[in-house]
């Protein structure tokens, strides 16, 4: 009686056995070590390998080793210190074509690698860095898209010969065309409806308006907008690579929110600058023929817009746009060589460039204005109202003589600062975003708090664990222990599995496992309450374990599978932390149901089995 | 056939306990309505800030250099030590809520240079009104699942005896936190989730063995297989609950200050838990009427047939 087969004693050595090589690599740690990528048109080789480790070399500072993987660099050092003092050795010897992030790697040796473990990551909570979530403004990318329509359909209609009025934005949405008369209506109803695939056209007409009302289909604005989105994704990366972040998290959560999670960042404020920016600049030539002042008493005359220059001065400026910052290939900050202020010199692509000669050309004399757009979004609440309240930031930078035809390459002038200069050549070289973008939530935690909550974290798990496990082998002797040794063995499972899985470790995430320590001893002091229970009826030893085992079994799997459900639920109506929370729960108690049923039986029926006992100590 | 004794007559004091328990959720319910939740800044939106010093700091001098800020109305108060403060900012207008942190700490350190970061949180008002709604949609669906396999494992009385039971528990802790005016926050919400899945396997190993007993035990009221069964669990309830008390204690004295919320919704929603599969699961099961007929096995036609050799 109470034997268990060899082949279940096999699955058990088989499982406990990968548990443990899973687990394993959290115990080496991690190096802090830097992380070189390349940026641009740059590349990584042994070249770079062999520079990196000759500047290191040189400075007397020593590593731990250097790796070169498939599009990065990876070098090792002893502690943070050196880590800090060789990042900026190697940043300023490889130069600007090269990121150098700090990061944490992994020191599993490689033994380990081959299988495939690899220790947790840590979560934000834990080793420090910055967690966005990002709105896209949706209704920016329509009103894009519509603006995109409107001009579409102004060359459409002109090429056609049929003559409107005017193509404006509906104040119900959708875009309103009104045409001259009944003839020209009818010419473009019938043509929009021929070439037009993605407008739903409707007649807006009444005795003397003769006008259409096109609205963008559904599913097109659905298109619309996965596109906005993933551009912005793209945008954002491209941004996130230029702050020069090891292991950035860039990820889509529903329909038009971004995640943004880097690690070990510490200047927060410049991260969120320019993430979120939304800065753009704009080319447009000075109207010199009328004052500014016409146009600030209410007056402004057609073809040209009021814009204020820094300094508050109003500047008339001509509607046309002669370039936008779409065309920058390049952008990069430096100093004005006549008068040492900052400056962005600025590549444009072949059609950018070929604009910009055109345009200048014919105007050399004449002033050209630099305009810096950004949009900013503030949501507020009010009387239980969301209130999304926007605006636009349009300034005058600089408005200089054109000296001479422009090119390819050119610069401007009439910074605020250098900072504003870099910042600015980063955001013009990483791309415009599709449509503005806001951050909607924050969480920050600074390196020292990570650190402290690892420890806090770490030091309640093992006190807490161990003041189980005494109080066990105290209260079910020979028993308890053999229920220390499957509490154990689940709190190494759950660690194979949680590395398995590259799950992230946060600090709800060990508050999951503590409670799971907890309550995973419940299956067997079950288990053990009924073979207590079957002795005290008169059952022979062999046969309380037999019934103990088998009795219990059917209530621990209705306790477990309910408490399953409710972690299922977090699972899925939680955010970050709360999954966290909800995945090492889920995770405990499938792994507790093995260790503590299978587990304790086989080490009972290795202590007890066959045996003929009189007594049993429980 | 099994120990019988009714050594604690649980049962007998269901009167008295039902009592206690409607006027807890009376106290609860009104200070909920009364004066509401203290919710953190993951529902209500706002910006959150903490930060150490090297030594202890004075607050009222934090709170005078925010008088002529645009921090004026903010909350300032310690947090675990002296060396550490937690500022609250709500939200508000005017304010760009993605410069808030930068110009307060830009403000701190004007103040004093050796302030260090060490955590920011912000959340726009849509952010926390999606959490609300999602956290009280998580609750609900828990709990309707829930009934819905209790109902097929069991019987539907056990069901709304189990949920009543867990009802009971979320009001009461949520009323616990509203009297004591804790901070509400989303780890808290969290904490809640995970006592209704701890009262629920409580409840669970009792009416396990309820089943168990209705279909062994004949000549006894269902009252006195009530009582034989919580007798029969009582050991393992109360090793359960103190192994799980035991972590969570030294979750609450070694998890930090930023864990604290969450190991007292779950100390506490343990201890109610406990007491709630015995005082509210059993006797709302009982007042509805379970018998021993609702628990036999439903005997299949022809199965014996089929075992036949």
């Amino acid at each position: 009686m109470n034997r268990y087969s060899s082949w279940k004693y096999i699955v058990i050595i088989f499982l406990i056995g990968l548990g443990l090589l899973f687990a394993l690599p959290n115990i080496y740690g991690k190096d802090p070590s830097l992380q070189i990528s390349a940026a641009r048109s740059a590349e990584i080789s042994e070249l770079t390998e062999f520079q990196v480790s000759a500047a290191l070399e040189e400075a007397a500072i020593t590593h731990k080793g250097i790796s070169l993987g498939i599009s990065n660099l990876t070098i090792r050092f002893n502690d943070e210190e050196t880590q800090l003092r060789a990042q900026s050795i190697v940043k300023e010897s490889l130069g600007r074509n090269y990121v150098v992030a700090l990061n944490l790697a992994p020191a599993t040796p490689d033994w380990l690698i081959k299988f495939g473990a690899e220790p947790m990551s840590l979560g934000l909570d834990l080793r420090g860095g910055v967690h966005f979530l990002m709105e896209v403004d949706m209704e920016a990318a329509i009103e894009k898209a519509e603006d995109r329509y409107i001009s579409d359909l102004r060359s459409f209609l002109r090429e056609k010969k049929v003559r409107y009025k005017t193509i404006t934005h509906n104040k119900t949405g959708g875009l309103l065309i009104r045409f001259k008369d009944d003839t020209e209506y009818n010419k473009g109803q019938s043509l929009l409806a021929d070439n037009f695939d993605d407008l739903d056209v409707e007649s807006e007409s009444s005795e003397d308006e003769f006008s259409l009302i096109a609205v963008i289909r559904e599913e097109v604005l659905l298109e619309t907008q996965r596109l906005a989105l993933q551009q912005n994704i793209t945008t954002l990366r491209k941004r996130v690579n230029e702050l020069g972040v090891a292991e950035p998290v860039i990820q889509r959560q529903g329909l038009k929110r971004v995640v943004v999670q880097l690690p070990g960042v510490q200047d927060t404020a410049r991260a969120k600058a320019i993430l979120g920016a939304t800065a753009t600049l704009e080319f447009r030539l000075v109207d010199e023929e009328h004052e500014p002042q016409e146009a600030v008493d209410g007056r402004p005359p057609a073809g040209s817009k009021l814009y204020y220059e820094r300094n508050g001065l109003p500047i008339l400026l001509k509607k046309q746009i002669m370039l936008t910052g779409d065309s920058i290939i390049n952008a990069a900050s430096g100093f004005d060589t006549l008068t040492g202020g900052p400056d962005v010199t600025i590549t444009l692509d072949g059609k950018g460039a070929k604009k910009m000669s055109r345009g200048t050309r014919d105007n050399v004399g004449k002033r050209l204005a630099v305009v810096f757009i950004e949009y900013k979004m503030e949501t507020i609440k009010q009387d239980g109202d969301i209130i999304k309240e926007k605006e636009i930031v349009e300034e005058v930078i600089n408005a200089a003589v054109i000296q001479e035809q422009l090119g390819k390459r050119f610069h401007i002038t009439g910074l605020d600062s250098s900072e504003e200069a870099k910042n600015l050549a980063l955001l013009l070289r990483a791309g415009a975003l599709a449509a503005p973008i806001y951050i909607i939530e924050e969480r920050t935690v600074g390196p020292s708090l990570g650190q402290d909550n690892i420890d806090k974290g770490f030091d309640s798990v093992v006190i807490g664990f161990v003041l189980v496990l005494i109080f066990m082998a105290i209260y079910y002797k020979v028993f308890g222990l053999i229920a220390d040794i499957a509490l154990s063995l689940n709190l190494v499972l759950i660690i194979a599995m949680l590395s398995l899985l590259q799950a992230t470790l946060t600090l709800p995430g060990i508050a999951g496992i503590v409670l799971t320590v907890g309550m995973a001893v419940d299956a067997n002091v079950l288990i053990f309450e009924r073979i207590r229970e079957e002795i005290r009826n008169g059952n022979t030893p062999q046969a309380s374990i037999h019934a103990g085992y088998e009795k219990a079994f059917s209530t621990i799997a209705d306790a477990n599978i309910t408490t399953l459900i409710a972690a299922l639920m977090l699972f899925s109506f939680g955010t970050g932390p709360i999954q966290g929370f909800a995945v090492t729960l889920s995770l405990g108690i499938i792994s507790s149901m093995f260790t503590a049923i299978m587990v304790s039986r086989g080490l009972v029926n290795l202590i007890y089995g066959g045996k003929n006992l009189n007594k049993l100590i429980i | 056939m099994g120990n019988m004794n009714i050594k604690f007559n649980f049962m007998r004091m269901r009167v008295i306990t039902t009592i206690m328990s409607v006027l807890l959720l009376i106290a609860s319910i009104a200070s909920l309505s009364y004066q509401g939740l203290n919710l953190g800044i993951d529902f209500t939106g706002g910006t959150l800030v903490e930060v150490g010093y090297p030594e202890a700091v004075d607050l009222d001098k934090i709170r005078e250099s925010f008088i002529d800020s645009e921090f004026s109305n903010t909350s300032v108060q310690y947090f675990g030590t002296a060396n550490e403060i937690l500022i609250r900012i709500p939200p508000q207008r005017g304010l760009n809520s993605a410069d808030i942190s930068s110009n307060l700490l830009n403000l701190l350190s004007a103040n004093d240079l050796n302030v260090e970061m060490r955590r920011v949180e912000f959340v726009g008002p849509q952010v926390g009104d999606e959490l609300k709604e999602d956290g009280g949609l998580a609750m609900l669906y828990a709990l309707l699942c829930i009934m819905v396999y209790v109902a097929f494992r069991f019987q539907m009385r056990f069901s709304v005896g189990a949920v009543a039971a867990l009802i009971h528990d979320v009001v009461i802790t949520l009323g616990f936190f509203s009297i004591m005016h804790f901070n509400f926050d989303l780890t808290i919400l969290a904490a809640l989730l995970a006592v209704i899945g701890y009262s629920l396997n409580d409840t669970i190993v009792v009416f396990d063995r309820v089943r168990e007993n209705f279909r062994k035990v004949r000549d006894k009221t269902p009252v006195d297989v009530f009582n034989i069964s919580l007798n029969q669990t009582l050991s393992r309830t109360l090793m359960t609950s103190f192994t799980t008390l035991l972590v969570l204690i030294a979750l609450f004295f070694l998890g930090g200050e930023i864990i604290h919320g969450f190991s007292i919704a779950l100390i506490f929603g343990v201890l109610i838990g406990t007491y709630s599969s015995i005082y509210i699961a059993s006797p709302v099961t009982l007042a509805l009427g379970i018998k021993k007929e609702d628990l036999m096995p439903v005997k299949k036609e022809g199965l014996d047939l089929e075992n036949q050799p």
